[in-house]
């Protein structure tokens, strides 16, 4: 590995500020460990030699008041990249090329990214393990035949493994947050309407949010800085003074009232992870934090609720993916049978078992029953989240209830496979903001989050509390190359 | 179709069936560009190029709503006398075809943007409230084409996206006259608005009818079908003669009438069922979550009240009041806006009866041979007003003036040239009539003769003579006057 994949996405800016670094040497070194590292299958495609020339052309005009200038990055394959082909992991995009640019890949662009290639990712972001994506399982670099979590388990695996120095993701459900904690690295997910959803393909509307990836916290406000911007072509963005995030960034978090939810700890959860939370109570309460116990009481209805709204909307969503416009068409009799087998033959299991499950929920006579009652469970634990912040600043919780499983673990058994999302969910409900460091090690040596959720557009106070317990917890990300021969 | 000042009943041997008439008329808001995308509205493009990523919904492709298109809903809703909303949500309304390129329809379901509302309609028996019971705001879809390939069919997107209003009416209508009342109303409300052009040809109003029968008398409402997009008045009231006495013999038969969804065959003259209730889509209607919901307060909304043009209905009370029209007169000139423009600036310039009579009878008559508008008239208002004074101050007859009219529809000219051109001028000088009139009487000495013996209607003979001998354009009553006293 050359020591440019080493750098964090802060120092390469640093070098290339200072001209100790072009941005084709970090563009090439970036690019050479991607392509050795393909067993671990993180790409769908690459943009390598795109990526290259736009590194020479911005060598040779560098513009260095930028915020990311000439950096390469890999993205998730969710946000739509102009000529360049997008899947969302799904075969029924697998030959659509964009002609337009998301607004959260416009940005990089604009702040001096560049686009090396689009990772991997479960099929329209419909699962936590990467398994569902039509384009393969990806590896957890951490250990083989782990999985790097999901859906952004490209995006994760790939930062873990030093192919791009930050990635961006999307999260519905926790397929940010998720993924970083299974791959020790940073994860966040901003307040519903800080980054546009204009240009990445759609989920559950009202619950995704794009959001940096990072080796570390700094690089993720600095992401975050480049990613969030108001933006009149998504109805949802919001219009609010966006922080200076790194620029701004402090570890004082004396007198920071932090919240300790009881309903977060659930019957089973492994003893690592309850003293993970514990050593991350130690460290806020040794940094002068006040640590507060509180009651979500909705929480335990996070998970159902999750699961009706989710599929409802993506149900709609997805309705778009019928063979007439564009991507994947199968050849019918006629109409009704060109969009039967379009649609079996393009969508995989997971994709269809939420679409059934979407389309249940808002069928005459049983709308009122699940997608109605799901709205209101809704708004209490979105209620349960600000009656605990008239008492605390932010919220601390483990990131997930088990490290990284290995590969076909759960894939059977869907049920399973949602409760690893039991502990972030409710944050997309509430429509929250919530970041999750990388702050231990399980028995196996897997690593752990912590997760920081915080109130609507309060970013700052969550990455600053994040960079007190970065700074005192002392993570370390063990990874051996085992992929590379 | 229907006498007008009787009753419109369904009659079986002695038994007198009542048809109970709800329509939903869906009207093409006037604008610029789409519901949710900036893609031109025009009519009769190439196809598909008026299509966004937006319309043809590519993936991460996200709605924004267009304030122009809500603008022009409120407006509709105060020209309909109903509540605005302060809040309504728009839902998607889920379904499969071709031409629907999202797979799902953004409308409004449960909380549309004007609430209740009326409509009043001038029947020759006096005037009739029809109870308007919403209007929301709709995505049209795109248009499928079967009959150019084949073995394919085509999609045409231009339409997809573009803004809809759907007015529903309570079910108070009670005949074919009172629908076509009901539709022209509607679109003389819009067109007073610039809310929509009413183009039933490009399809910028359409209907769904929905048709039920009930005995004379009878109280409860009977079990409804619904006849889906209807887009000529004619073709409304064929489909709902035919629907009612489908319904009529059902029930006459001891039979029942099953709610269904139903077709109108224009070329057959009928409705066929196009699906049961039991068949009906399950549209999975759900607030689209890509939209928040609409909220407008009560600034927004006044200010817009303030942009509202005097309506039909306002305009007619002033033409009876300040012009001393008759109330059918005045209905005739305000039922359109245009027309009622075009009134208006004749009769600033010139005599408010004699415009109307003009405009009524050979204007009207004028624009029907050449079935044009009043828009497009050869005879512009001004000249139509200089016409009408050459005719008020005596230089020309009202004979002339018909003559006049015609150059003019023909050429376009100003009355006044065509006048002095052609020589029309009424000979009005007494001098020179009397010489006219001299050698009239000379050339016709049986005839005076016969006259003063007591044919008094030989009267008529010389006047007859006089004006042809004058080419028409001798004063009638000058002439009038001298050969009197020269016969007598």
């Amino acid at each position: 590995m050359s020591e440019i994949n080493n750098l964090k996405l802060c120092d390469l800016v640093d070098k290339i500020k200072n001209k100790k670094l072009s941005s084709k040497e970090i563009t090439e070194a970036f690019i050479n460990r991607s392509k050795k590292s393909s067993k671990l299958n993180s790409y769908i495609t690459d943009n390598f030699d795109n990526a290259l020339n736009r590194a020479k052309e911005f060598d040779e005009k560098p513009d260095f008041n930028k915020k990311i200038p000439g950096i390469p990055l890999a993205v998730k394959d969710l946000f739509c990249t102009k000529n360049l082909r997008t899947t969302a992991g799904s075969k029924i995009l697998e030959n659509f090329i964009p002609t337009y640019e998301s607004t959260v890949t416009q940005n990089i662009i604009d702040h001096g990214g560049i686009i090396i290639g689009k990772l991997n990712c479960d099929e329209f972001a419909m699962g936590s393990s990467n398994e569902t994506s039509n384009y393969g399982n990806v590896q957890n670099p951490i250990s083989e035949n782990l999985v790097p979590g999901g859906s952004s388990g490209g995006s994760s695996a790939a930062l873990a493994a030093k192919l791009t120095p930050a990635t961006i993701g999307t999260d519905t459900g926790g397929s940010i947050r998720q993924p970083a904690s299974f791959t020790g690295t940073v994860g966040l997910k901003p307040t519903y309407g800080s980054c546009s959803r204009y240009g990445i393909v759609a989920f559950a509307s009202s619950l995704d949010q794009a959001g940096p990836m990072t080796h570390d916290v700094k690089d993720c406000a600095l992401l975050l800085e480049v990613m969030s911007s108001f933006d009149t072509k998504d109805s949802t963005s919001v219009e609010f003074t966006r922080g200076n995030y790194l620029n701004d960034l402090n570890e004082n978090i004396k007198g920071k009232k932090i919240g300790i939810p009881k309903e977060y700890k659930v019957d089973g959860m492994p003893k690592e992870i309850e003293d993970l939370w514990e050593k991350g109570i130690k460290i806020i309460k040794d940094n002068g934090g006040d640590v507060i116990d509180i009651s979500l009481p909705n929480t335990n209805y996070a998970l159902p609720t999750y699961y009706i709204v989710a599929p409802a909307e993506a149900s709609s969503n997805l309705a778009r993916y019928d063979g007439v416009k564009y991507g994947f068409r199968s050849k019918g009799e006629n109409l009704i049978d060109m969009y039967e087998k379009t649609r079996s033959e393009g969508f995989g299991d997971e994709v269809k078992r939420r679409i059934m499950i979407g389309t249940y929920v808002l069928s005459s006579g049983y709308y009122d029953a699940y997608y109605l009652k799901a709205q209101k469970v809704r708004r209490l634990i979105k209620n349960d989240f600000d009656e605990a912040y008239k008492k605390v600043d932010a919220i601390l919780t483990p990131s997930t209830p088990s490290s990284a499983f290995k590969i076909g673990e759960k894939l059977n058994d869907p049920v399973s496979m949602y409760l690893n999302d039991i502990f972030t969910v409710p944050i997309n409900l509430a429509g929250l903001p919530a970041i999750s460091i990388p702050a231990g090690h399980d028995n196996n040596g897997f690593p752990l989050g912590l997760q920081i959720i915080g109130k609507a557009f309060d970013e700052q106070n969550i990455l600053n509390i994040a960079y007190s317990i970065e700074k005192n917890i002392g993570y370390k990300n063990h990874i051996n190359d085992w992929w590379i021969k | 179709m229907s006498d007008q000042n009787k009753e419109y009943l369904i009659l079986r041997d002695d038994k007198e069936y009542e048809v109970i008439i709800g329509l939903e008329v869906h009207a093409q808001v006037l604008s610029e560009s789409k519901l949710f995308s900036s893609s031109p509205t025009k009519f009769g493009s190439e196809p598909n190029t008026q299509v966004s990523l937006v319309d043809a919904a590519f993936p991460g492709m996200l709605p924004v709503i267009n304030e122009f298109c809500i603008k022009q809903a409120i407006k509709t809703g105060i020209g309909l006398n109903a509540k605005i909303n302060n809040k309504s949500i728009f839902d998607r309304k889920n379904y499969f075809y071709a031409d629907l390129p999202q797979g799902y329809q953004i409308s409004q379901y449960k909380n549309p943007i004007v609430g209740e509302g009326s409509v009043t309609l001038d029947m020759p028996d006096g005037e009739k409230m029809i109870g308007i019971e919403r209007l929301h705001l709709e995505q049209d879809a795109g248009k499928s084409i079967h009959d150019i390939d084949p073995q394919n069919t085509l999609v045409d997107l231009n339409r997809s996206g573009v803004a809809l209003m759907e007015i529903v009416s309570k079910p108070d209508l009670r005949s074919l006259d009172e629908v076509n009342a009901y539709i022209k109303k509607l679109r003389s409300i819009m067109r007073y608005l610039g809310t929509c052009d009413g183009n039933m040809q490009e399809g910028s109003l359409r209907a769904d009818v929905n048709v039920s029968v009930r005995k004379k008398g009878e109280t409860e409402l009977g079990t409804r079908c619904e006849i889906k997009n209807v887009n000529s008045i004619k073709f409304m009231q064929m489909a709902i003669d035919y629907e009612a006495n489908r319904q009529v013999d059902i029930l006459e038969e001891g039979g029942s009438i099953d709610q269904e969804t139903r077709l109108f065959d224009t070329k057959k003259n009928e409705t066929r069922s196009m699906r049961t209730k039991e068949d009906a889509h399950d549209y999975r209607y759900f607030p689209d979550p890509d939209l928040l919901p609409l909220e407008l307060n009560d600034d927004f909304i006044n200010e817009i009240k303030k942009e509202i043009p005097e309506l039909p209905d306002e305009k007619k009370k002033r033409f009876i009041e300040k012009f001393n029209l008759s109330p059918y007169e005045a209905n005739i000139l305000v039922s359109d806006i245009e027309t009622s423009k075009y009134f208006e600036d004749v009769s600033k310039n010139s005599d408010v009866k004699l415009a109307t009579n003009w405009i009524t009878g050979e204007l009207f008559a004028l624009l029907n041979n050449k079935s044009i508008e009043i828009t497009e008239s050869p005879i512009t208002s001004e000249n139509l007003a200089k016409l009408i004074n050459l005719i008020k101050d005596g230089t020309i007859s009202g004979k002339i003036a018909k003559t006049v009219f015609e150059i003019m529809a023909d050429s376009g000219k100003d009355p006044k040239k065509i006048v002095e051109e052609k020589g029309l001028k009424q000979q009005s000088d007494p001098k020179e009539l009397e010489k006219i009139i001299d050698k009239v009487i000379s050339d016709n000495p049986k005839n005076v003769e016969a006259y003063k013996s007591g044919k008094d209607k030989l009267f008529g003979f010389f006047v007859g003579q006089v004006m042809k001998q004058s080419n028409g354009k001798a004063n009638p009553q000058l002439v009038n006057e001298i050969l009197k006293k020269k016969l007598n």
